[in-house]
């Protein structure tokens, strides 16, 4: 990313920065006649709240001015996510309240003169229209026919109201298109998953190993904070990685691997470890179970063996290996999060959870540590009734190892099927923009068009809400109370988040639009309470605290019940795997039917003229959540095609000059975006960030801005283990003149 | 008293929180900043080197901006902050033109606005916004009069590169290396 002030200006000559977020709006009360750019207002507020501008949800202040308004939000200081320090999404979430493109009102699609709008409605219309749909499809269908797709906040209550009707299809991308591998890969290691936040003990680790995962560009707050507090500390960082990223940037070594080749490294790495000896034989054989198949299972994966494949020097693979073996047990070999690549991913982390378990950092101090979490109780409410069908009777078997229900299924379940008796026919769609969202959008769109119910719920017109029958405005996280966060940590904590300002425009926090759809579905038995705060308050009692206190501090540490952070020096360890150990050997893979140790397999390369598609995140974005957000358009208004300058000189592009791309598919980008030529980037790949290229235009500053990765990535490598949706398989060629079919909605 | 500011480029990772702390803060409109973030990179694959800087005013110690101001708009404030003072500012650009750092800008308004080091937190005894929010805590602020201060161990204790010095204008931010 670049930021320079020349583009600044340059970007407000053009007219983007429309929000007037100028001194027009804000007044400098007393402020030093001689020093009026120096802000003095003159009477502040604070309350609490937590940040929902990612999942990392970072608890802080939230800062009023003398007139009332918004004016600034600040890490609190007691928060171990944040330590008093948002990051750049997080600073400027203000700018989510304050978009003029939010949704204003609920919507209805109704028919006028032949044609398909949004009509205006009252909260007590759209409700009566959804209520008499899901009684119908609850009739026709059984309610397990209706799924809900979430992510953020608002699942809590929304999931409380599906399963009152009778449906456990209640699902999050950051399953399936996301992090689910490497639980899955991790349960059956060590018996247990990585959780969010991560339970890497960065700050005191002494090497860290990125594995195509991009701290810094991803702005996982605590996280980019542990590994800066890390070089601080002198630890060593190595990165794997085919782009020159912002992490390999500040790393010791730096592998430039051959993209889909990991799990060659991988292995390479467990066979020089084991065959060394440099493993940590004391904690291998206490704990572990399947050392001795393991170590036959490596023999031939050489470094020498791996250098063929993966592009790395044999000496380097040593070298790597042997600074991994010296830092032992304070290393970390992370997991990543966003790890659906190929479709063997599970394979590929279960060697990351192997190397882990060799070098001995589970459960040690600058390695992984244990963590702890509050249990908040649910407010009484009588037992769900028992769904009939789950996603599992649309996954033919397949996926049997998924720890959470797979998004992608429940698309597969609600495209219609004659050799099932089940369907999927609604579906409530809460703050993730699934257009976006899910590879392969024409198996979206096909899913979409079989529904006889599409409720869309978001504070934004995303491309989703352009699919729904109706559409809910939600309010943003700066006007409403959400459910405690009680999120795992190395000491358990609690944060409250509550409304520093009353919702804008007829927009409706998401327990209160639960609750209300819960009424018109005659679930009132469920909804025993008058509002959130009853709830919250009841809730915060069972644990210790009360709503008053919480309103006051924001964020509460408690005390760990056990010593138990890291493993205890004599302990016995007990692991939730078959084995009771860690296993080496997964026998759960095995029993599944799938290869108990990781195995390499060879992914499809790009054909001449052709780059493998990848993409990531960048530090002033999450997707779609903040294209449109003023204040980080400002920063980052478009993403760019990172390009080897080998590759420019033989398309003969421009640094900054807009291109269109085309996949293996045919699949053509709606949208050019610009060209960034950068030695950064191998010459059999380009990069993009993900979350542009909207096709919305009721999203005024996104709408045309760059281009969407999900459109190209046609070619979907399912996991079979787990139902992940491996999206690195696609190639692109570079259009420089404008397509003919290209035509934007 | 002497303030200066010390950014730790082995630390940034050029994420641009602290241009819109700054920006929020400050109430800087949108499509404006007064800190601003600089990627260079230098080799050919595989062998590079990528540098983030997080910039703004340099505060300088022989501030060009002050001696070219026609008005008295620019001055210097205690700890050597660089500030302007909008309404003797006639917007003519002559400050702009001569900083080598390109760290002020036009505001709407019609005056020159640029970095005040957040002279009304520091007053109060707080650090500026950009310091306070950044999230791989790179930026250390404080007085160089008092070994101390972060940003005085920090130059003790690490190599650092000043940005044009060549300029004579003697800058008071420190990029450590």
């Amino acid at each position: 990313m670049k930021t320079n002030r020349r583009n600044f200006i340059k970007i407000s000559g053009a007219g983007i920065g429309t929000a007037a977020i100028g001194s027009s709006v804000f007044s400098w009360a007393n402020g030093d006649l001689l020093n009026s750019a120096i802000p003095t207002p003159t009477f502040t507020s604070k309350t609490p709240t937590y940040c929902e501008v990612c999942f990392w949800k970072c608890a802080g202040w939230v800062t009023k001015d003398e007139n009332g308004e918004i004016w600034k939000l600040e890490g609190h200081k007691d928060d171990p996510h944040c330590n008093g320090r948002l990051c750049p999404r997080g600073t400027a979430g203000v700018g989510m309240y304050h978009d003029e493109d939010r949704l204003k009102t609920p919507l209805i699609r109704v028919e006028q003169n032949g044609k398909q709008v949004f009509k205006k409605a009252s909260w007590s219309e759209a409700f009566k229209v959804i209520g008499d749909k899901m009684k119908t499809i609850a009739k026709e269908y059984g309610p397990d026919s209706m799924a809900l797709f979430t992510h953020g906040s608002g699942g809590k209550f929304l999931g409380h109201t599906l399963k009152a009707y009778g449906s456990y299809n209640i699902t999050a991308p950051s399953f399936a298109q996301c992090r689910g591998p490497r639980e899955v890969a991790f349960i059956s290691t060590f018996g247990e998953g990585v959780y969010s936040p991560e339970r890497t003990d960065i700050r005191d680790t002494r090497c860290l190993v990125l594995i195509g995962s991009h701290i810094g560009e991803n702005m996982h707050n605590g996280q980019v904070q542990e590994m800066s507090e890390a070089i601080d500390k002198g630890a060593t960082i190595i990165t794997v990685d085919p782009r020159f990223s912002t992490a390999a940037s500040k790393s010791k070594f730096w592998l430039p691997i051959k993209p889909s080749t990991d799990i060659a490294l991988l292995l390479a790495w467990i066979h020089v470890i084991i065959n060394e000896e440099w493993y940590d034989k004391e904690y291998v054989e206490k704990n572990t179970f399947g050392f001795d198949q393991l170590k036959d299972h490596v023999q031939t994966f050489t470094p020498e063996w791996a250098y063929g494949i993966t592009t790395i020097e044999p000496k380097v693979i040593r070298e790597t290996a042997k600074e991994m073996a010296n830092a032992s047990p304070a290393v970390i070999v992370h997991p990543g999060r966003h790890v659906t690549w190929y479709g063997d991913d599970t394979q590929r982390l279960r060697a990351v959870a192997i190397l882990n378990a060799l070098l001995g950092s589970w459960g040690r101090r600058g390695g992984f540590y244990n963590p702890d979490k509050v249990s908040i109780p649910d407010f009484p409410h009588p037992p769900y009734p028992n769904p009939k069908h789950t996603w599992k009777d649309a996954a033919d078997g397949k996926f049997d190892l998924a720890t959470e229900v797979v998004s992608n299924a429940l698309v597969d379940a609600t495209i219609p099927n004659e050799n099932r008796d089940w369907n999927i026919k609604g579906w409530i769609v809460n703050g993730t923009n699934l257009i976006h969202t899910l590879p392969d959008q024409e198996r979206t769109f096909k899913a979409i068009e079989a529904l006889d119910l599409l409720v869309v719920i978001d504070t934004m017109p995303m491309e989703i809400t352009g699919y729904a029958d109706v559409v809910l405005p939600e309010c943003t996280y700066l006007e409403r109370y959400d459910s405690i966060r009680n999120s795992p940590h190395r000491e358990p904590v609690i944060s409250l988040r509550m409304p520093a300002v009353k919702p804008k425009y007829d927009s409706k926090p998401d327990w209160w639009i639960a609750q209300q759809l819960g009424f018109e579905l005659g679930l009132d038995e469920y909804f025993q309470y008058k509002d959130i705060e009853e709830v919250l308050d009841w809730q915060l009692k069972k644990v210790g605290s009360s709503l008053a206190e919480m309103q006051k501090i924001g964020v509460k540490k408690l005390k760990r019940e056990y010593d138990d952070l890291y493993f205890l020096e004599g302990q016995e360890n007990l692991f939730n795997t078959n084995t009771g150990k860690i296993e080496l050997y997964a026998t759960d893979l095995a029993n599944a039917g799938f290869p108990p140790m990781p195995v390499y397999t060879e992914h499809a390369q790009p054909q001449p003229g052709f780059y493998r598609l990848n993409y990531g995140r960048a530090p002033a974005h999450t997707f779609s959540r903040t294209s449109n957000n003023p204040n980080l358009v400002d920063i980052m208004p478009e993403n760019e095609l990172w390009v080897n300058p080998k590759v420019a000189k033989q398309w003969a592009l421009k640094n900054g000059q807009y291109v269109w791309l085309k996949n293996q598919d045919e699949k053509v980008s709606t949208f050019s975006i610009k060209v960034r030529i950068t030695e950064r980037i191998r010459w059999d790949s380009v990069y993009m960030a993900h979350g542009f290229g909207h096709t919305q235009k009721k999203l005024s500053r996104a709408f045309g801005k760059g281009a969407s990765d999900t459109e190209l990535i046609s070619n979907v490598m399912y996991d079979p283990a787990m139902g992940g949706t491996g999206m690195r398989g696609n190639f692109v060629t570079i259009l420089t003149e404008k397509p003919e079919t290209v035509e934007a909605s | 008293m002497r303030y200066a500011m010390a950014i730790d480029t082995k630390k940034c990772v050029g994420c641009s929180d602290c241009v819109v702390a700054c920006q929020i803060e400050n109430k800087v409109p949108v499509g404006f900043c007064r800190d601003w973030i600089v990627e260079t990179t230098t080799g050919t694959y595989p062998n590079l080197e990528t540098e983030y800087r997080s910039e703004r005013c340099h505060h300088c110690a022989n501030a060009p901006c002050v001696r070219c101001c026609p008005t008295g708009a620019s001055h210097i404030e205690e700890g050597g902050v660089v500030l302007v003072t909008p309404d003797l500012c006639i917007g003519c650009g002559a400050c702009i033109a001569s900083c080598p750092y390109d760290a002020r800008y036009p505001h709407p308004d019609g005056y020159v606005d640029k970095c005040t080091f957040c002279i009304h937190k520091v007053r109060k005894g707080e650090q500026p916004a950009c310091v306070e929010v950044c999230p791989t805590n790179c930026l250390y602020f404080g007085d160089l009069d008092d070994p101390n201060s972060d940003v005085s161990k920090k130059i003790k204790e690490r190599k650092y590169k000043r940005l044009k010095t060549e300029a004579g204008t003697d800058p008071q931010l420190y990029f450590l290396i």
